[in-house]
């Protein structure tokens, strides 16, 4: 009886191979046509359109302009730049204000109470001036350019303009031997890398997909936004006259997230030229119509979805990185602690590359989450320096942290422009967070590029601010 | 006296009936799959019918694996599962294999296609794939108020004549429809309202024979299933997927899948 089944399915199978041979290979492109076809005809028995149709002009019009050769990009700069430009110049005054209240009040407060209950030395350190201190940190300098900078890039989206810059990217990457779809995963990777390595499996093609995942991390991640901010602010508006200082402040950020796309766009190219060689295949991507952004839903959602969700995130990884930090800085071998031993170790390796040991201590602590990279390098490098008219003692914050009291401990802290351009340059190009590591094993099933998206951006990461720290240095000897 | 089931039928009377499950589902009485090109609202609709907060994105792919809820309308459960936008179900991408693969084996009850009013006749393209798949179809034509702003006018009930299933006009963003889709897919799903489909005819002048003479075959190797037509299509044109499952027999339960355990089976798979 199986058999017989069996026969009759390959009966047919049969059949249908002899009947194909028979009408030509073209069946696939004939019923498209007659679909297409048919489609057209009941359209346009059922579709009047008025003759003034102005409106349907405007969406050409736009689209003419922000996807044409010569403006494409520049207009993409120049939005970007000032969304970073409101975003920077927007956040200083709610992040003076959350300081205030959190580490100006709040701290003191609970110190206070700590010493009333006489809680033990090392469980208040450990809580309030580890824990409590990096969370408030995290708070107080992230959630302003969050709140500002997300709902804004969301009404870009919104709006309809985000696939338009998938369309103006899309050439380059046919070029070099990716998926066009690849420019898409990228701007996702710049609300979460994590959350662009799983958008990746819109790319059919496994080749082109790892291509898409290895080169995610160099999209600037929702925790690595506030870090370009942040130093932006203090070293690159800091080193020009005031009335430049947010202009010039918001260009350097667009330049580090132009600078991650060519970088994305260089390691494809070489990816798909050695170890992923193969031909790029096509994809049709429809523009969507522009349409009125709804402002009030837009701004629950980027809070909701995005700030609040990443705000939460870093929270909870700061919380365990405040005791690591408490903990590093206060364990003590005859006198001198466990940061200040690696800090001093890897100080003469940083040198070479314009960092110091404070940021390799700190890249290492933070693996979990980028956003707390910048509270924690402050912790250290208070604790570095000593600086007591800031800080209440070794690894422990200082009471207040506007951005230009951060901007004070860093300087004492030996930072220079340099500095602060390397630190820019190395949060683009260096490993991704754990979640992203994970992420990206679980995708590609695969130790081997697990392993390689997370060494391929720190070897970058070291390459090239090892060329800037020495070219700097020839040109101002 | 007052007759009772005119206000059953008015969708005024069935808005206040309708139950948001987000995705607390847990036994249902009908499926429904929601497809349609990228960016024609289609997540909105979803939101519109189960309560839930998807995020939507303007871009292709963004609805990477398929998103499912639930609603209660009258005294039936729907679960509705939301498929990638995809403007064919023809070539072989992720996204179109996914929703092709639903609308096949999955046999939801009723298939939503939401569609942009403003581009229908690239939209339409799909719904015609979808109508060679599956008997039981409404379209939803979304984004009205944008097509009326553009200046452009569908006639929906002749639409609907042509088609041969319900056209609703919507603007989920707003809300407004919503009650006449909810109408719409009860009665497909219940089958007050029988879907005369459109088929496509024109490519049949070559192969017609071709594909009568599988059809046929078809018929009386699996008697009882569903779309020969499309099947006999396909295997003309070679879809390696479609040879796959006439070979390892999941073609075979397509038959089956008239019971409701073996459709839960496959959806839950």
């Amino acid at each position: 009886m199986n058999g017989l089944i069996n026969n009759s399915k390959e009966l047919i199978l049969a059949t249908a191979n002899k009947i194909r041979w028979e009408i030509g290979e073209n069946l696939h492109d004939v019923i498209t046509e007659a679909i297409y076809k048919d489609a057209e005809k009941i359209a346009s028995k059922v579709i009047t359109k008025n003759q003034s149709k102005r409106k349907l002009d405007w969406d050409t019009r736009i689209d003419k302009l922000v996807t044409s050769r010569i403006f494409g990009l520049p207009i993409m700069m120049l939005l970007l730049a000032i969304v970073f430009y409101i975003t920077i110049v927007g956040a200083n005054y709610p992040s003076d204000l959350i300081s205030d209240v959190l580490i100006g009040k709040i701290y003191p407060w609970l110190k206070l109470v700590a010493l009333k209950f006489s809680v033990p030395h090392w469980i208040s350190g450990m809580f309030i001036d580890g824990a409590y201190l990096a969370m408030a940190w995290v708070v107080s300098v992230m959630l302003p350019p969050m709140a500002i900078f997300f709902p804004l890039f969301t009404l870009l989206e919104d709006f309809g303009y985000l696939p338009r810059v998938a369309f103006n990217l899309d050439g380059i990457y046919k070029k070099i031997g990716a998926h066009g779809k690849q420019a898409l995963t990228m701007s996702m990777g710049f609300g979460c890398n994590a959350a662009g390595v799983i958008a990746t499996r819109i790319i059919d093609s496994p080749r082109e997909r790892l291509i898409a995942i290895i080169t995610n991390n160099f999209s600037l991640c929702n925790g690595r936004w506030p870090t370009q901010i942040l130093i932006a602010t203090i070293f690159i508006g800091g080193a020009v006259p005031a009335y430049l200082a947010g202009i010039v402040s918001a260009a350097a950020v667009v330049f580090v997230a132009l600078l991650g796309v060519i970088f994305s766009f260089v390691v494809s190219w070489g990816l798909s030229k050695t170890i992923l060689k193969g031909e790029a295949s096509t994809f049709s991507l429809e523009l969507p119509p522009y349409r009125p952004p709804r402002i009030l839903q837009t701004l629950y959602t980027s809070l909701i979805d995005r700030t609040i969700f990443v705000l939460w995130r870093a929270v909870v990884f700061a919380f365990p990185a405040g005791i690591v930090i408490w903990l590093v800085a206060n364990v003590k071998f005859s006198g001198i602690s466990i940061a200040e031993y690696f800090i001093d170790w890897v100080n003469p390796f940083a040198f070479l590359f314009g960092l110091n040991g404070v940021i390799l201590l700190a890249y290492i602590i933070a693996i979990p989450a980028n956003e707390i990279v910048i509270p924690t390098i402050l912790m250290l490098t208070v604790l570095i320096t000593k600086l007591h008219g800031l800080g209440a003692g070794a690894g422990v914050m200082f009471e207040t942290s506007s951005i230009s009291d951060t901007a004070l401990i860093l300087n004492a802290g030996g930072w220079t422009l340099l500095t602060g351009i390397n630190l820019m340059l190395f949060s683009l190009l260096h490993n991704p967070c754990s979640t992203t590591i994970y992420t990206i094993y679980k995708e590609t099933k695969s130790v081997k590029w697990a392993v390689i998206s997370t060494i391929l951006p720190i070897i970058l990461g070291f390459t090239v601010t090892f060329f800037v720290t020495q070219i700097w240095r020839l040109i101002n000897q | 006296m007052f007759d009772q089931s005119v206000c059953e039928t008015c969708p005024a009377h069935n808005v206040n009936n309708l139950v948001k499950l987000g995705i607390d589902m847990k036994d249902f009485d009908y499926v429904i799959a929601l497809c349609g090109n990228p960016n024609t609202g289609k997540s909105t609709v979803f939101n519109a019918l189960t309560g839930l907060k998807q995020h939507t994105g303007n871009w292709p792919g963004k609805t990477v694996t398929r998103a499912e809820g639930g609603f209660k309308y009258g005294n039936k459960k729907y679960k509705i599962v939301d498929l990638p936008g995809t403007y064919s179900l023809l070539s072989t991408s992720v996204d179109e294999e996914i929703a092709r693969d639903f609308i096949l084996f999955g046999q939801p009850d009723v298939t939503v296609v939401v569609a942009d009013s403003t581009r229908l006749e690239r939209n339409l393209n799909l719904v015609l794939q979808v109508l060679e798949i599956t008997d039981r179809a409404v379209l939803c034509l979304n984004l009205i108020d944008e097509a009326e702003r553009h200046n452009i006018k569908i006639d929906s009930r002749n639409l609907s004549k042509e088609l041969g299933i319900p056209v609703v006009p919507t603007a989920a963003r707003q809300k407004l429809g919503i009650p006449e889709l909810l109408q719409a897919i009860d009665e497909v799903a219940t089958g007050k309202y029988v879907c005369r489909p459109y088929r496509t005819t024109s490519e049949f002048r070559n192969v017609s024979h071709a594909v009568n003479e599988l059809q046929k075959m078809l018929s009386k190797e699996f008697p009882n299933l569903p779309n020969t037509r499309w099947i006999a299509l396909r295997l003309l044109e070679g879809d390696q997927k479609i040879i796959d499952a006439l070979k390892n027999g999941e073609l075979q339960n397509l038959t089956q899948l008239s019971s409701k355990e073996g459709k839960n089976e496959w959806i839950n798979k």
